[in-house]
């Protein structure tokens, strides 16, 4: 590889491919529909606390683990680009995330929370 | 090193020097991957590792308070002083929206940095025109986030005026080792905010930029994925 073409190659990666991958990047108003839908979400996250059958309901917690999952994964896909970046910056991330989890739940069956 | 003093060919000693075209011209690493971003990411990664040992700690507590004030049940103390549950989810669902939309303000920020200098269409409305003021966007969310610190402290001020501190009982200790953890976070993103906001000011913020807005965007959104998962698993499971 010439050093040009290195440069360059280091200059997009360093960006995130932000060049090659610009057109793939949400817009404005796809980044303002991202936070109606996390908005909503949060609503029927709130509405569901106050209302006593579905608190009181076996699936209510999982729902809510569910929903909070959702906005993790909308944010961090969208807003944080991941879906659009370079795979090692995903690796690094992905892997950390499931290594922390294992390492909560670990923790938890430790002092027999399940 | 022989990559590394040929990526150099402008007698650049740093990290990045800049051009006349607007862009930064990079060294050549051995990923080809700009090394500030590579270490966000594996700092987040380790916050991951901090936030999962703290809220894990959280749960394995939850419950097993022996005193009040309990987060979502009453309590009545040996001298008949009634406590009502502590927890007061309409003012943090307020501060959760207020802190999710301080996320969709910081992805505007970095696109209207991204932007800056290309032309807009003489026809273009308020809204596309609002987009591409890097400053607006970037107060924004330094405002937004301040206001989530403002209901943060509203909240810690209400608990110990209620009662509870780190010390009184273990919900307690959890509780607000957690959530300070994470406002001392919001704290740190508001600072960084406001010194890019004073960088875009004095000298402007431009595409060559791009870099140093998006690291701070990356640590702000971590900032806020945190919080959702604290405002569902402390605030809203009981």
């Amino acid at each position: 590889m010439s050093h040009d073409a290195k440069h360059n190659a280091t200059h997009d990666a360093a960006h995130g491919t932000a060049h090659a991958g610009e057109s793939h990047h949400p817009t404005g108003n796809q980044y303002l529909k991202i936070a109606i839908i996390l908005t909503i979400i949060t609503a029927i996250e709130v509405w569901a606390y106050y209302i006593p059958a579905l608190v009181e309901s076996p699936l209510f917690n999982p729902a809510l683990i569910f929903m909070s999952a959702l906005k993790f994964g909308i944010v961090v896909l969208y807003y944080m680009h991941i879906k659009f970046d370079h795979p090692l910056f995903r690796l690094l991330f992905t892997a950390s995330l499931i290594l922390a989890l294992c390492t909560g739940t670990a923790l938890m069956f430790l002092f027999k929370v399940f | 090193m022989a990559s590394h003093a040929a990526a150099a060919p402008h007698g650049s000693t740093g990290a990045t020097a800049g051009h006349d075209d607007g862009h930064e011209h990079h060294h050549y690493t051995t990923t080809g991957l700009d090394n500030r971003k590579i270490a966000i990411w594996a700092f987040l990664g380790s916050e991951c590792m901090l936030f999962a040992s703290l809220i894990s700690t959280y749960l394995i507590y939850k419950g097993k308070s022996l005193v009040g004030p309990f987060p979502h049940t009453e309590w009545v103390n040996e001298a008949g002083k009634h406590f009502e549950p502590i927890l007061d989810i309409p003012v943090t669902s307020a501060s959760t929206a207020v802190l999710l939309m301080s996320s969709f303000a910081m992805v505007l920020a970095l696109q209207a940095v991204q932007l800056k200098g290309k032309p807009i269409a003489a026809t273009a409305g308020w809204w596309e025109r609002i987009q591409r003021s890097s400053q607006f966007w970037l107060a924004a969310t330094a405002f937004l986030g301040a206001t989530f610190l403002g209901f943060q402290a509203y909240e810690f001020t209400s608990f110990v005026h209620e009662g509870l501190t780190i010390k009184t009982n273990l919900f307690g200790s959890t509780f607000f080792t957690l959530t300070g953890f994470h406002g001392a976070h919001v704290t740190v993103g508001v600072l960084w905010l406001m010194t890019l906001l004073w960088i875009d000011r004095t000298r402007g913020l431009g595409p060559k930029d791009e870099l140093i807005v998006d690291i701070c965007a990356l640590y702000w959104h971590f900032v806020d994925v945190v919080w959702i998962v604290i405002f569902t698993l402390v605030y809203l499971i009981s």
